[in-house]
C-alpha cells in the first residue's frame, strides 16, 4: 500500500541509499540561480547531459514596465546575456525576455504542457512545488544542485516523509484557493511540513480547478514542505489535453492510461496527516512576517502575549513591531497604498479574471498604487483578448508585463519603505517586496477589494 | 572540496526563529554571477541597526552561528549558504533547517549542526554571556563541545557527512555511476515532454 509521492519517486530511483539517486524528468531554469552551475561546469570541463530536458526562461530580474528590455539595468541584462550564451552553447531551450513564450517559470512549464502526472521535476526555485499540482514530484534546489542536474540528470535526494492534509467539505462562497493555501499554513506552521512531501486530498481540493490546485501546492513551501502534490484526474488530464508538449493521439491515451494509476491506495498511510474543515476557511489576510502569521479576514491581531510558545511570543511580537502594527487591531483597519496582483501564486489567467470581476465598475481609491503582473506573456496576451486590460486599466490598476515583479522586489517594481501592500504573492517576509515593504498575503479577489477601498478587505465587503 | 572535518571557534547567538533566506542574503544581490564575494550582503537590512548582533565587535571574527527552529527557510538561494561562508561562518547550528537549506549548506562547505532545542537554548546562552566562548562542531563524530554543555549529538545525514568529511565532489560520485543512469534513462516513458533548442 503506497502513496501517491512514493509511487512516482519509486519510479525515478536509480539507487537506494540513504539520499536516493534519483532520475530527473525536467529541469526548469531561470536567470538567477543558473549562471554559477553553468560557470561550474566550464570549469570543470564537463557537458550538459541532457540539454534536451532543460528549458528556461527570464523572470526574476526582468522590469514590466512598458518596453522591459529598455528598463533593463547593467547587472540583470548581463545576467540575461550570460543565459542566452549558456543556453545556446548547450543548445537548451530558451524563452528569453521579449518572446512570446516568456514568463515565470512555473506558469510556462504548465503552459506548454512540460509538467505531466508521474514526473520529476526540478527548479531552482523553491516555489517549483507549484507543479506538484499536476501529479508530479516537483521540488526546488540549490545551485550546486542545478549544476549535478545539468550534469548527470539525476540528484541524490533523501526520500520525503508523507504528509496527508486533508480539506473536508464546502468552503464558503468567496473563498479562493488562496485563502485555502494561507489557512493551511496558518493550521500546520511555517515548518508544520518540514522533511514532508503534503499530498493535498478532499473534496475541497478535488473542485479546484488547475490553477488553484497551483495555488495550493505553491504554498507548501510556506510550511516547509518539500514540495506538494494533488493525484492527477479528470481536471488535470482535461487541461493537459491539447497543450503544445502533451502527447497526442495513441501516446496521450497510453499516458492517461498510466496516470490514472496514480493515486494514494486507499489503505497506505502517511507519516503525518492533517484534516481541516473547509467550509470553516474564508478569505485570509496575513498579519505578519511569515505566512503563518495568518488570520480571516474579519479577524484580529493576535497579542503576542497569547501565544503559548516562546518562540512564536517572540517571533509576533518583532513581526508586529516591523508591521508597525498594534494587538488587536481589526485586519480591516490596516490602510494599504499599494496592491500587487501577480506572481506564481496568482498570476494566471484565472487569477486575473476573478480580480477583474471584483472591479468591473468600480475605482481604485486615490490612495492606492495597483499594479496587474500577468504571470506570462501568453497569460498576458489571452486576458487582453478578453478585454481585461481594459477592465484593469478603467479601474486604476498598472496593467504591466509579465515577470515575478514585486514579489520579489528586485526588478524595479517595488513597495515604499514604510508602505502597506495587499498582495497575491506567496512570502510576506520582512523587505520581501521593496526595503521595509509591509506585505499582506491576500487572494485576487481580496487584492482587488482592498485596492478599491484601501484598506485589507474581502470581496464582498463591496457589496454591503 | 577540501574535507571539513571540525569546526572550532567563538560563536554569534540569533535567537530568532523562521530566519529566512530573504533576510539572509536579499535578493537584489542574486543579479550576481559570480560565486563568492556576497559577505556585504549578509544581513543586509538587519546590519543596518546599530544594536544588530553581527555589528558587535565582540562577536568579529565568528566562524559559527546559532540560531533559532526553521532556519533558513523560504527561498532555495544557495546565495545564502555563500553570504554566510564569505563573511567567514563554517557552521550553523540550529534546532531545525528548512529542508533547501540544509540541503544548500554542505555544498558550500558549510556544516548544519541540527541540535536539540535546549542544546541549543544552552549554547545561545553561553555565546551571549560570553562572547569568547569556544564552541567546536566534530563533524566525523557528529558531536557538539562548549564548556557550557559539555558535549552533545547533532543530526546530520549519511550523504552530507561523508562527503564533509572526505571533500567529495557529489558530481563525481554520480558520474561514475553513469550505467546505471543510462539504464534508468531509457525507461523514461515515451509520452513525457522534452525541451525544443
Amino acid at each position: 500500500m503506497t502513496t501517491l509521492a512514493d509511487k512516482v519517486w519509486d519510479r525515478h530511483v536509480i539507487e537506494r541509499g540513504d539520499a536516493d539517486l534519483l532520475y530527473i524528468d525536467m529541469h526548469l531554469l531561470h536567470e538567477l540561480t543558473s549562471p554559477q552551475a553553468f560557470e561550474g561546469l566550464r570549469l570543470a570541463g564537463r557537458p550538459v547531459r541532457r540539454p534536451d530536458l532543460a528549458v528556461a526562461t527570464a523572470d526574476h530580474n526582468v522590469p514590466t514596465g512598458p518596453d522591459p528590455l529598455s528598463l533593463l539595468d547593467g547587472l540583470a541584462a548581463r545576467q540575461l546575456r550570460i543565459q542566452q550564451e549558456n543556453c545556446a552553447r548547450h543548445g537548451i531551450e530558451l524563452h528569453p525576455l521579449g518572446s512570446p513564450g516568456q514568463g515565470v517559470v512555473h506558469v510556462i512549464g504548465p503552459e506548454l504542457g512540460l509538467t505531466q502526472p508521474g514526473m520529476t521535476i526540478v527548479c531552482g526555485d523553491s516555489h517549483t512545488a507549484t507543479l506538484g499540482a499536476f501529479g508530479a514530484v516537483a521540488f526546488g534546489i540549490g545551485t550546486s544542485q542545478v549544476e549535478h542536474v545539468l550534469a548527470t540528470q539525476t540528484l541524490r535526494m533523501p526520500r520525503p516523509r508523507t504528509m496527508a492534509v486533508t480539506l473536508r467539505g464546502t468552503p464558503r462562497p468567496g473563498t479562493s484557493a488562496k485563502d485555502l493555501a494561507l489557512a493551511v499554513i496558518a493550521r500546520i506552521g511555517t515548518a508544520g511540513g518540514t522533511g514532508a512531501l503534503i499530498e493535498y486530498r478532499g473534496d475541497a481540493i478535488a473542485a479546484l480547478p488547475m490553477e488553484g490546485r497551483m495555488t495550493v501546492c505553491n504554498m507548501a513551501i510556506e510550511s516547509g514542505a518539500r514540495s506538494g502534490m494533488i493525484a492527477p484526474d479528470d481536471t488535470t488530464f482535461g487541461y493537459l489535453e491539447g497543450r503544445e508538449r502533451s502527447p497526442r493521439g495513441r501516446l496521450w491515451e497510453r499516458a492517461l492510461d498510466d496516470w490514472r494509476t496514480l493515486r494514494t491506495d486507499d489503505a497506505a498511510d502517511f507519516d503525518r496527516e492533517a484534516v481541516i474543515d473547509a467550509a470553516a476557511i474564508g478569505p485570509q489576510a496575513s498579519w505578519g512576517t511569515n505566512p503563518g502569521q495568518t488570520t480571516g479576514i474579519d479577524g484580529t491581531v493576535p497579542d503576542p502575549a497569547s501565544f503559548a510558545d516562546p518562540a512564536e511570543r517572540a517571533a509576533a511580537e518583532r513581526a508586529l513591531a516591523y508591521m508597525d502594527i498594534a494587538p488587536g487591531t481589526a485586519l480591516r483597519d490596516i490602510a494599504v497604498s499599494t496592491v500587487f496582483l501577480g506572481s506564481c501564486t496568482n498570476g494566471r489567467l484565472t487569477d486575473l479574471r476573478a480580480a477583474a470581476e471584483v472591479l468591473r465598475g468600480r475605482r481604485v481609491a486615490p490612495s492606492v498604487r495597483a499594479l496587474a503582473v500577468p504571470g506570462s506573456t501568453r497569460v498576458k496576451r489571452q486576458a487582453e483578448e478578453e478585454g481585461l486590460d481594459e477592465v484593469f486599466r478603467a479601474a486604476g490598476f498598472e496593467w504591466r508585463s509579465s515577470g515575478c515583479s514585486m514579489c520579489v522586489g528586485m526588478n524595479g517594481d517595488v513597495v515604499e519603505p514604510g508602505a502597506h501592500s495587499a498582495s497575491t504573492s506567496n512570502r510576506n517576509f520582512e523587505s520581501r517586496q521593496g526595503p521595509g515593504a509591509r506585505t499582506h498575503l491576500v487572494s485576487p479577489e481580496s487584492a482587488a477589494a482592498s485596492a478599491v477601498l484601501g484598506h485589507l478587505a474581502s470581496a464582498a465587503d463591496l457589496e454591503d | 572540496m577540501d574535507p571539513v572535518t571540525r569546526v572550532t571557534g567563538r560563536a554569534v547567538p540569533l535567537d530568532r526563529s523562521d530566519v529566512d533566506t530573504d533576510q539572509i542574503i536579499p535578493a537584489r544581490w542574486m543579479k550576481r554571477v559570480e560565486r563568492t564575494g556576497y559577505a556585504g550582503g549578509l544581513f543586509e537590512k538587519w546590519r543596518r541597526d546599530p544594536g544588530f548582533v553581527l555589528n558587535d565587535p565582540a562577536y568579529a571574527g565568528a566562524s559559527i552561528l546559532v540560531s533559532g527552529p526553521n532556519f533558513g527557510c523560504g527561498s532555495s538561494r544557495e546565495h545564502a549558504p555563500w553570504a554566510l561562508r564569505d563573511y567567514g561562518f563554517r557552521a550553523v547550528v540550529a534546532p531545525s533547517f528548512a529542508d533547501i537549506f540544509r540541503g544548500n549548506l554542505p555544498n558550500s562547505g558549510l556544516v548544519p549542526v541540527q541540535a536539540a532545542p535546549d542544546v541549543v537554548a544552552a549554547l545561545l546562552a553561553a555565546v551571549t554571556a560570553d562572547p569568547a566562548t569556544e564552541i567546536t562542531v566534530d563533524v566525523a563524530g557528529r558531536l557538539v563541545r562548549c564548556a557550557a554543555i559539555g558535549e552533545a549529538p547533532f543530526a546530520l545525514d549519511e550523504s552530507a557527512h561523508h562527503r564533509l568529511v572526505h571533500g567529495l565532489d557529489e558530481i563525481d560520485l554520480t558520474l561514475a555511476r553513469s550505467d546505471a543512469i543510462a539504464a534508468h534513462e531509457r525507461t523514461r516513458p515515451p509520452w513525457m515532454p522534452t525541451g525544443r533548442p
